[in-house]
């Protein structure tokens, strides 16, 4: 049976030029990066190359990168390196209620620290207003961390207003860019950030390789400390094979971004009219402001979990927001704050495409969802229409 | 994630539908809480001779329900108000632990329909 991945937003396969890239920094130049003889210098050599590549993506300059091991640890590394470091100045961070656990979880971390955190709502379709954050600045503000776009509902935030509002009140703005760079352009010019998170996986590159982009002069306490390694923000051996495998990415997404763009945009096109066309079914996210490979929904009187089960057992592989498909048992905090009700949050489907993506495959799934649909609607108890639903008493998820 | 049987039981569910002229039925769970459940029975002479059901749920609990309603075909009403959650997870060879209150959800519907049946013959 035909696999199609369309879970491209959790992860993709490692590029064929990446590997390859990678491969002589496993066996053959091994050497420690701070060693002073031939392998060590040859590791230094890659790594500082990567970071020109790296940097090259976003726009920014190579001494403005910091490589890191997750996208996760980016976002801590933003967040509590600068509350850290301009604690003295204040203590109140704004974020907002969609983030990413790893911005959300150290925002979270850092209120027990004494810190005060606004956290700021979005609209139905996931946007920040950024009046809303300029309200929410006061004298105490050190950092606003919004992230640039949302795994689960594709919208795309406005960056650069909220820059605009940032600067104007001399406060730090980092955003979590994982979803978007490999996805969208990324100028850290154009957006204006002092911080933007990246990972190396979304953009064909490998796991265990992200950057955290610190702007010239901004100040930053380190997470681990220890040697010198990263300019002595982020002790550590360098993993060397995946800082080249990170570089390599960043040189091919440059190189392929806009082809990539081209192909996928109106194949994720495809799959929203065609979904839309099922009755009670909606579309979840901006309709246009939203990342060009990603098409959510929420499908009414089913579950999230069943979906991709059924769409799993015909070689489709996607990703849900229900309760029951997250290990936790609770449903989506970014499908809450859009407003979706719990009831129609557990029917959530996200579809992400990547450049393997083909035409055929799209076809396949357009017949395909479908039936999944009207399969498991046959089975629902709900299938004529939401009955009253008393205030449930849910039964302890354990 | 699952056995085997949870995803046969979720691929090709057994009994599903509704049954106009059920002598019990039993409902369970809530669409907010990820799981809901409707179980109908026909009964005679004591013995559940016809089941169906009908579930909004995750794979587990639509396995859940096939099972359930397998298992009490064919039982008298007092062997199938023992059907447990441990007995239809067992039967469905385990079921991963946060998905076990769906089991739960199975069992409690079942005997809420025979619990419906029981109150309609005392009328």
């Amino acid at each position: 049976m035909k696999k199609i991945y369309l879970d491209h937003v959790a992860t993709n396969p490692l590029h064929p030029e990446v590997l390859d890239a990678m491969m002589p920094y496993f066996r053959e130049n091994y050497g420690n990066p701070l060693s002073l003889y031939g392998p060590g210098f040859k590791a230094r050599e890659a790594i500082e190359s990567a970071r020109e590549s790296t940097a090259s993506l976003i726009n920014a300059k190579a001494k403005e990168i910091i490589f890191t091991a997750s996208g996760a640890e980016s976002n801590n590394f933003a967040l509590k390196g600068i509350a850290y470091a301009l604690q003295g100045k204040g203590k109140h961070i704004i974020v907002s209620k969609i983030e990413h656990h790893s911005v959300l979880n150290s925002a979270r971390f850092l209120e027990k620290q004494g810190f005060v955190v606004t956290y700021l709502p979005v609209d139905n379709h996931g946007l920040v207003d950024p009046e809303a954050v300029r309200k929410a600045i006061n004298k105490e503000t050190i950092l606003i961390s919004i992230i640039h776009a949302s795994p689960e509902i594709g919208t795309i935030q406005p960056i650069a207003e909220i820059s605009k509002i940032a600067k104007e009140k001399g406060v730090l703005l980092h955003t979590d860019s994982v979803s978007s760079v490999g996805n969208i352009p990324v100028d850290v010019q154009e957006l204006n950030v002092d911080l933007m998170t990246f990972a190396a996986h979304q953009f064909y590159g490998p796991k265990g390789a992200a950057a955290l982009y610190v702007k010239e002069g901004t100040r930053i306490v380190p997470l681990i400390y220890g040697g010198i390694q990263e300019g002595g923000r982020r002790a550590g051996t360098e993993n060397v094979p995946a800082i080249v495998g990170m570089g390599k990415a960043a040189e091919i997404t440059k190189r392929d971004l806009q082809k990539r763009i081209d192909h996928i945009r109106p194949l994720r096109d495809s799959i929203i009219s065609s979904t839309l066309k099922i009755d009670k079914v909606i579309l979840t996210g901006h309709p246009e402001q939203r990342l060009p490979g990603h098409a959510s929904f929420v499908v009414e009187y089913i579950e999230g979990e069943a979906m991709l089960l059924m769409l799993a057992a015909k070689g489709i592989y996607l990703a849900s927001g229900s309760a029951c498909s997250s290990k936790a048992l609770k449903s989506s905090p970014v499908l809450i704050s859009i407003g979706v009700p719990v009831h129609l949050a557990q029917g959530s489907v996200v579809f992400t495409l990547g450049e393997e993506t083909t035409t055929e495959d799209i076809t396949y799934f357009n017949e395909t969802f479908p039936q999944v649909i009207s399969r498991l609607r046959e089975i629902s108890p709900y299938s004529k229409g939401w009955e009253e639903t008393e205030a449930p008493t849910c039964i302890a998820k354990k | 994630m699952y056995s085997e049987k949870v995803m046969d039981h979720f691929t090709n569910p057994r009994n599903v539908g509704e049954m106009p002229d059920a002598d019990g039925i039993g409902a369970e769970g809530n669409p907010v809480c990820g799981d809901a459940m409707k179980i109908f029975i026909k009964v005679k002479d004591n013995i559940i001779t016809d089941v169906k059901f009908q579930t909004f749920g995750c794979g587990a609990a639509i396995a859940v329900s096939s099972m359930v309603t397998e298992m009490a075909k064919g039982m008298t009403l007092e062997e199938a108000s023992k059907i447990s959650k441990a007995s239809v997870a067992e039967a469905l060879d385990g079921l991963p632990p946060q998905k076990m209150h769906c089991s739960n959800l199975g069992a409690d519907a079942l005997h809420k329909a025979i619990e419906d049946y029981k109150n309609k013959q005392g009328k």
